[in-house]
């Protein structure tokens, strides 16, 4: 990488290049990329089990792969994606690099921290890894007791100790955030001027802390329960299974709002810019992502509604279900209202974030209809559920993070990537995206349970036709890998602000010194301040662009 | 011939009311995305950059609106809230039922026990037209009894008893399926419900060579296990009289009341002396945990049951 930009200003990418200048960095932008090195290693090891799940479904009898390697395929995918890329995405990399960007910082509050929570990631990862080559686990990402304490014959205590010192990365990135954000935020850059995304990151930073350690002691008793024979979920010993799965919905629940609460941060920041106006209802739309990070934990009772827990309590969880939406409905129409009078160009990050917002109103609706109690008991654990939550965390989270990408490309790397195949790339995952997963709502009606390898052949079409779109998203997926890797060397390059856009993080140059700004910079003026009528915009530190 | 299936079959009184509920929920989210797609693309297309749509007195905030929408999808979502808790209400709270059936689910089979004595796995024959209660509990991981056409399901527990209950409408053989993942062939935990004509139902009762009810065969079992010896009403230890306990109210010795349902006779039993036994008695039954099986259980659950029918037969 060094030789790219060797004829540019010294930047963060060239000032050091030896191998211990990058295992050592305490830049967090360098631990931006690290971080995206590895989850990229992590998507791609999760969609290699989703192709062997897809591939093997196309046949009703099942006969591709082995039951006990079905069974261990879904749950790799589960696990891999949830720990190993969904949760991770947003907030390691595109927020490792540009909050402090954003706010006008030298970087994170605590460097070494950033650093350590890469290496967990990693030291989590090889034990995920560990587990997958010496046989996997089958029991679901989501562990329920007693199978995966008496029952399951899997390696689950590689997979729960993968999982539990995930979480401390979680929780390292989560407090790093938590402080940056109140302390380092440049002079002038008050709460009510932070850009959305940084509320995002501070939203979803606050559930890290306050969620993922009940993941941890969750984990922990489980291996206690496996290892001891100490009676805590199995009744035969005594326990009770119910309460292994409050326990571990009270963090998983929280969990999928950590997944897209980045999400919607980041799709506001791309909105406003490529529309070129203001974000419509700025403090609305702040106080929605922290309404929703509050609420998301008292909604977990939600996933149990058919599990044996006592009618009240399923009225009251649906009830607090139908809450935490109004302050995602309040989103999407501010989203939508945000295009109003707007001056729209339609380049990639754009067509992610409409494709985001369009995606994840449909997983939202349908978030409602799981939400029903009587309609839940007829779709809870058929494909209805799974083509809902993908539709949020495939269709929202991975949308927004391709958005991302490309907006902040020219930043990270200082080359612009080729626009036409982006287009191209953005286009055809929403198609492929619908079609992997639209027939999956039919199916879930129909009753196709989830974790089935095989199922009635009445089944077959929807489930081939969803094979086939998970064909054309692998392609969709791998196109930016190849185009964004060429546009590395062959990209023309990047000036400071390619999107006149008005945030800090573009006031530098592309890409960023090692410590961000010259000087710090004075901020004097709110977010997207962009002038759709003449196209002229006010950064945040109050100079004018025509 | 059916050529892709796209709606399932509806063959229960539950079936038809669910299908009401989800069409409602389609019809307010086909609204609101076509409401959302509808603005993005009429917004995308009017106010593309270089067309010459008016852009003056831009809107960046106003309450008014965000206050509106807020109000009128709260409205819309609580209706729905309250259609779908009202109606998982009535189906998880059931009606005194006309046929009773117990079920237990192990990997990979589901076992059902009639109140006649008469057992079979992976099948479920049910009189049409009746409304059927389920009483089941896991002898081993949580599963789940789905049946789609009916639109039911509930999980199953280790360690306890779940009920459920519904009423089919069509006869015919529809599909029985497990749906929490129970281990390698949880794809093959599946079954058919055969619903039949009364008639037909009473008459394959009589074939399946069975002599003893369940509570009589509980019976037999609260001898076996010696029960009797002080719940008879002629013993001489001071146990509380099983005669009319079931469905009664019983004041716990932790200072609680409730209903002594299948739950709690099951409890008590496994249990022992312990605060969930009933108040005034001394503290010596013993415990059962890991002495009766799941199948005994459900004999001597019944005969308790039993007792409280002859009772009020008798007053």
């Amino acid at each position: 990488m060094t030789t790219l930009t060797a004829d540019l200003p010294t930047n963060y990418l060239t000032k050091e290049h030896t191998i211990a200048s990058w295992l050592l960095t305490k830049d967090h932008k360098r631990i931006a990329l690290l971080f995206f090195a590895s989850i990229t290693f992590f998507f791609f090891i999760g969609g290699f089990a989703a192709t062997l799940i897809r591939l093997h479904l196309v046949n009703p009898a099942g006969n591709l792969l082995q039951p006990d390697i079905y069974n261990r395929m879904f749950t790799m995918h589960g696990i891999v994606m949830v720990w190993f890329f969904l949760i991770p995405s947003i907030p390691t990399t595109m927020g490792n690099f540009f909050i402090p960007l954003m706010i006008g910082a030298r970087d994170l509050a605590f460097p070494r921290i950033n650093l350590g929570s890469w290496y967990l990631f990693n030291l989590s990862g090889l034990f995920l890894l560990y587990c997958l080559f010496v046989g996997g686990v089958d029991t679901g990402w989501t562990f329920y007791t007693p199978y995966s304490t008496l029952f399951a014959n899997g390696h689950v205590i590689p997979a729960a100790v993968a999982v539990f010192v995930n979480g401390f990365s979680s929780i390292m990135t989560g407090l790093n955030f938590v402080v940056t954000i109140h302390r380092l935020r440049a002079p002038g850059m008050t709460w009510m001027r932070l850009p959305l995304f940084v509320w995002a990151i501070y939203a979803v930073s606050v559930v890290m802390l306050l969620a993922t350690p009940v993941l941890a002691m969750t984990l922990a008793l489980i291996a206690i329960e496996r290892w001891m024979g100490v009676g805590i979920f199995d009744p035969s010993l005594g326990g009770d299974p119910l309460l292994f799965q409050h326990m571990f919905w009270f963090y998983s629940h929280p969990a999928v709002y950590i997944m897209i609460l980045p999400a919607m941060g980041l799709v506001s920041e791309l909105i406003t810019c490529f529309a070129r106006r203001p974000v419509f209802g700025y403090s609305g739309m702040a106080y929605a992502l922290m309404a929703i990070a509050v609420i998301s934990f008292f909604v977990w009772a939600h996933h149990m509604f058919v599990a044996g827990i006592s009618i009240f309590s399923a009225v009251v969880f649906s009830l607090m279900t139908f809450f935490v939406a109004v302050p995602s409905a309040i989103k999407v129409f501010n989203w939508t209202a945000t295009l109003h009078k707007g001056s729209i160009t339609f380049d990639a990050p754009m067509l992610y974030a409409l494709g985001f917002v369009g995606l994840f109103t449909i997983g939202g609706l349908t978030g409602l209809m799981v939400a029903t109690l009587a309609v839940d008991i007829h779709v809870h654990d058929t494909y209805f559920v799974i083509a809902h939550f993908h539709y949020i965390m495939v269709g929202g989270t991975v949308s927004a993070f391709f958005g991302g990408l490309h907006y902040w490309w020219p930043k990270m790397t200082g080359r612009l990537y080729p626009e036409m195949w982006a287009r191209v790339a953005a286009i055809v995952t929403f198609l492929g995206f619908n079609l992997t997963f639209f027939p999956q709502f039919i199916l879930g009606y129909l009753g196709m349970p989830r974790r089935y390898y095989a199922y009635p052949p009445d089944f077959q079409v929807w489930h081939v036709l969803s094979s086939a779109g998970a064909s054309i998203l692998a392609v969709a997926y791998t196109l930016p890998l190849l185009y964004l890797g060429w546009s590395l060397i062959w990209g023309p390059r990047a000036g400071p602000n390619p999107w006149r856009a008005t945030g800090l993080e573009w006031l530098t140059s592309s890409p960023p010194p090692q410590h961000n700004f010259a000087r710090t910079p004075i901020v004097k003026a709110p977010p997207y301040q962009y002038n759709p009528a003449d196209g002229s915009y006010v950064a945040q530190d109050g100079s004018v662009h025509a | 011939m059916q050529w892709v299936p796209f709606w399932p079959r509806d063959a229960s009184v539950t079936a038809q009311s669910i299908d009401m509920l989800t069409i409602g929920e389609l019809a307010l989210v086909v609204v609101i995305l076509g409401f959302v797609f509808g603005l993005m693309i009429v917004f995308g297309l009017r106010y593309r950059r270089g067309s010459s749509a008016d852009r003056s007195h831009l809107v960046e905030k106003t309450w008014h609106w965000e206050i509106g929408w807020t109000v009128g999808s709260l409205a819309a979502f609580l209706v729905l809230f309250v259609w779908g808790a009202n109606m998982y209400v009535w189906l998880y709270e059931p009606p005194p039922a006309d046929l009773e059936i117990y079920v237990v689910a192990k990997q990979w089979m589901w076992k059902a026990e009639h109140p006649g004595g008469q057992r079979e796995i992976n099948e479920l024959h049910v009189p049409l037209g009746k409304s059927v209660r389920l009483l089941l509990t896991s002898e081993d991981v949580v599963h789940s009894f789905f049946v789609p056409a009916f639109r039911v399901k509930h999980d199953v527990l280790p360690g306890q008893y779940e009920t459920f209950w519904f009423k089919p409408t069509e006869t015919g053989r529809f599909l029985l399926e497990c749906t929490q993942y129970c281990g390698t062939q949880h794809a093959h935990m599946g079954g058919v419900i055969v619903v039949m004509p009364q008639t037909e139902y009473a008459r394959w009762l009589t074939i399946q060579g069975v002599h003893q009810s369940l509570a009589q065969q509980g019976e037999a079992l609260f001898r076996k296990y010696g029960c009797s010896g002080c719940h008879d009403p002629n013993s001489t230890v001071h146990a509380p009289s099983l005669a009319g306990l079931y469905g009664s109210i019983v004041h716990l010795q932790n200072g609680e009341t409730t209903i002594a349902d299948e739950r709690y006779l099951r409890d008590c039993i496994l249990l022992g002396a312990s605060r969930i036994l009933p108040a005034g008695y001394p503290p010596v039954m013993p415990a059962f945990a890991g002495q009766i099986g799941e199948d005994d259980l459900i004999k001597l659950v019944a005969y308790i049951q039993s007792l409280a029918q002859t009772q009020r037969a008798s007053r």
